[in-house]
């Protein structure tokens, strides 16, 4: 049987036919996602929605319902995130991947982060009122730069700037996984899998990069695929 | 509230099953292909991965970019309800000097914790049913590899597993899918490994790289057989156990139904199972011939603790004071860092299987070491899908100033921007991880007993744990730090993980429970002064009673277990159907007619 029949063999009456034609080309993935979730059918919230239990369901309501962050907050959310991921020849900046969206969720679905983040951006206000008598979303771009530098580098930051550092370093991090967990990061980190695939092993041209080979044992006992 | 009742259902099963994991599953498989009447009681809701599961969902379909709940610890995309805390389920610790809390995990859905389990489908070898001959630790099983070995090669056929015969003495060949080939810091591992003389072996899981029957896909290599499988490519209870045994339409199955307690007669066999409902709390019953416990091994022992009568005054089949004692976990300890020569690597999609390609098997011999059982290691690194949590903690490595500077002296850690971007993308692909995991010498003062004053919200008394690690376990883990380092460091890798483990932190065990491979709380053993079950999982005090989960062990390897409960849970099950049709064990009078009204012989 060819690879296309057996894959195609393989996901009949699981896996919708859209996927089958696709299966041997992964780089297809949104022709993929767009016909894999709506064939399992079996979701109450619709094809595409996660598989939730009843308890979870009620959850995400009561985190939904509430709203953390204030407007000059989430102002000073997206200003920083969008230093921290600007737009490049690569890919978009933070705020294009909605990124302050997800920071906002996230605090209220990990309380535990509510408190770092009020009060590291409450201490950065402070700090840019005692030096440019503004609050840092009030702050020219330049004297905003001049404040994140005192902050972002925790290998030279001034002992006196350590909240600002445990901060940073914090919102560098929600605004990573914002980011690269969206669809513009993803895509530039360069992640190309989750599609139905076929593992054939290293590439030769990479395993010749690195001095490695597979065994005969490894071409003899492994699955492969011509 | 209204008056409580007890609603009894007139129909009588052969075999009331509690639980439809692993145990459960196999049982209600074996005993409805065999024509049986059974009845499978599960504490959650139906789940089938066809349908429920999240496999290939996008990260960014989850609001929490796939980050951990209370409801779903490995993350939000995982197969398994629930896991180290259940909403109205507490548990409780003694709290004594010297004990370290048990972490229980438990899963409520159908099949439990299969829908998202390794997949590491190791066979025990002949050394790890004799322990105690080898080093006079423990006891020895009443059986041996040649009891288990047919079972083994049952399963194997049945449910499919990949690896390769190797000839190990103590890690035994199997009937075989052909492995994936190694990933790329696989490779490194293995050149690593090789140059110390730590073997790099394929991995052996229960996932198909070959289509073995109609009812089941091939694996499609997406990496997340922790999601469950929409294609049945891996082994679940669920897809390849419980769902194909409702097909015979010889299995009643109830979901949220929690078990409350076995009953028993005047003569002190059982009879049935009482349990609530969960959806609408009402209190139910139901009879059975006979009662099979697959309900995890402390959940297992928790019922029979729970199922006090006058003629089991210390709870059902616990004549031995044995119920609930031996607690273990495999021992755990984990090291991990980045390959600088992985920087800036190639991309290309190497998702391949869920979990490793390639493992070590335990390769010394503990005559010459200070600990007395062995370990093997789990490898991971590589593309991972991004989730909630990427790159985490950049700033100890991108740069001077940071704990670990993986980019040079030129460049200050931390920072932001388009340089920063760049990092992240450097980084990618660059790291490796290794877990050792062990066995615990069992142990009869590490039990979980019933807190005299908890219940939970359905009025049931809770387990009360009381657990501690011996000097076994812990030089037992020093040594997984040293090897772990020492592999590392061969393939040139910066640990950034686990190397500040030491003596203070037992040297980075986990707490026991936290593997989630409990066993030993109802173990088996031909003496019924120190053992509940005899060796066919039969509980001596009650021969109508059986325990086929986790619960049987009299101890557990270094291998996960998952594959030895499958495999001894079809023993039980093949001879609970003999047993059943010789009406040796059953307790009401033989049915008018043919012996088998319910199908095939």
């Amino acid at each position: 049987m060819d690879k296309r029949k057996s894959i195609k063999a393989l996901l009949v009456g699981t896996v919708s036919a859209g996927v089958l034609a696709e299966a041997c080309h992964p780089g297809d993935k949104k022709a993929m996602d767009e016909k894999v979730a709506p064939a399992d059918g079996g979701n109450a919230d619709g094809a595409d929605a996660l598989n939730r239990m009843k308890e979870e369901k009620e959850n995400d309501k009561t985190v939904l319902s509430k709203t953390f962050f204030t407007p000059d907050e989430m102002a000073t959310i997206t200003i920083l995130g969008d230093i921290i991921i600007p737009k490049d020849e690569v890919s978009g900046s933070a705020s294009d991947a909605k990124v302050p969206g997800f920071i906002e969720y996230i605090v209220k679905d990990m309380p535990k982060y509510q408190l770092p983040m009020r009060g590291g951006m409450r201490w950065l206000d402070l700090q840019c009122l005692k030096r440019y008598e503004k609050p840092f979303s009030g702050c020219s771009k330049d004297q905003q730069m001049e404040m994140v530098d005192e902050i972002a580098w925790p290998g030279k930051a001034k002992p006196e700037m350590t909240p600002g550092v445990a901060f940073f370093n914090l919102m560098r991090n929600l605004t990573a996984s914002g980011f690269y967990t969206s669809e513009i990061g993803g895509k530039d980190v360069g992640y190309i899998g989750n599609v139905p695939n076929q593992w054939n092993g290293v590439p030769a041209d990479v395993l010749k990069q690195y001095g490695l080979a597979y065994t005969e044992k490894d071409l003899k006992e492994c699955v492969s695929f011509t | 509230m209204g008056e409580l009742q007890i609603k009894k259902q007139s129909r009588k099963y052969d075999a009331v099953i509690i639980g439809s994991g692993a145990g459960g599953g196999m049982a209600a498989y074996v005993l409805a292909h065999a024509g049986l009447k059974v009845c499978l009681l599960e504490a959650g809701p139906m789940f089938d991965p066809k349908k429920d599961s999240n496999q290939l969902k996008n990260p960014w379909e989850s609001p929490r970019r796939g980050a951990s709940t209370k409801f779903r610890p490995f993350g939000d995309f995982d197969g398994c309800y629930w896991g180290w805390e259940v909403d109205g389920e507490p548990y409780t610790q003694t709290g004594n000097p010297g004990t370290t809390h048990w972490e229980w995990w438990r899963a409520r859905m159908l099949g439990g914790r299969t829908n998202h389990w390794g997949r590491i489908s190791l066979r025990f070898g002949p050394k790890d049913f004799k322990r105690k001959s080898i080093d006079g630790l423990g006891d020895d099983w009443p059986i041996g590899y040649e009891d288990i070995r047919p079972y083994y090669d049952k399963i194997d056929r049945l449910l499919g597993v990949f690896g390769t015969n190797e000839g190990l003495e103590n890690d035994p060949d199997g009937i075989f899918l052909p492995p994936p080939k190694p990933r790329l810091h696989e490779l490194f591992i293995r050149r690593a490994g090789n140059s110390i003389g730590i073997p790099v072996i394929p991995s052996r899981m229960s996932i198909l790289t070959k289509q073995i029957n109609a009812e089941r896909g091939a694996c499609f290599y997406c990496r997340q057989c922790g999601r469950s499988c929409k294609v049945y490519g891996d082994f679940s209870a669920s897809s390849c156990l419980v769902i194909p045994a409702l097909k015979t339409g010889n299995v009643d199955l109830i979901t949220n139904a929690m078990a409350r307690e076995v009953l028993t007669d005047r003569e002190g066999l059982a009879t049935g199972v009482s349990y609530v409902n969960k959806t609408d709390m009402q209190e139910y019953q139901v009879d059975g011939r006979t009662v099979i416990l697959g309900a995890s091994a402390c959940e297992s022992a928790r019922l029979l603790l729970n199922s006090k009568s006058a003629r089991h005054p210390n709870g059902l089949a616990n004549n031995s004071d044995a119920v609930g004692r031996y607690l273990h976990d495999s021992t755990g300890a984990d090291m991990g860092g980045y390959i600088p020569n992985l920087i800036d690597r190639k991309r290309y999609n190497e998702d391949g299987v869920g979990g490793m390609h390639v493992y070590s098997p335990w390769w010394l011999d503990n005559k010459k070491l200070d600990f007395p059982r062995g370990y093997h290691i789990e490898y991971g690194g590589g593309f991972n899908q991004p989730i909630y949590g990427f790159s985490w903690g950049i700033e100890d490595l991108n740069g001077k100033g940071g704990k670990y500077n993986l980019m040079g002296a030129k460049k200050e850690a931390g920072g932001y921007g388009a340089a920063l971007k760049k990092d992240y993308r450097s980084l990618f692909g660059a790291s490796i991880h290794m877990a050792g995991r062990g066995e615990a010498v069992a142990n009869k003062n590490n039990y979980c007993r019933i807190d005299p004053e908890v219940v939970d919200s359905y009025g049931i008394p809770v387990l009360q744990f009381n657990t501690s690690h011996s000097e076994y376990e812990i030089k037992q883990a020093k040594h997984m730090m040293e090897t772990f380092s020492e592999i590392l460091h061969t393939m040139g890798a910066v640990v950034t993980r686990g190397q500040d483990n030491n003596e203070a932190n037992k040297w980075g065990l986990h707490a026991p429970g936290n593997i989630i491979h409990e066993a030993g709380t109802v173990r088996m053993g031909n003496d019924a002064k120190a053992s509940p079950l005899n060796k066919w999982s039969q509980a001596h005090d009650c021969k109508n009673l059986f325990c086929v989960d986790g619960g049987p062990f009299v101890s557990q390897a270094d291998k996960n277990i998952t594959w030895t409960i499958l495999a001894l849970s079809m023993r039980s099950s093949e001879y609970i159907v003999d047993q059943l049709k010789k009406q040796n064990i059953s307790i009401l009078p033989p049915r008018p007619g043919k012996t088998n009204v319910y199908g095939q012989a």
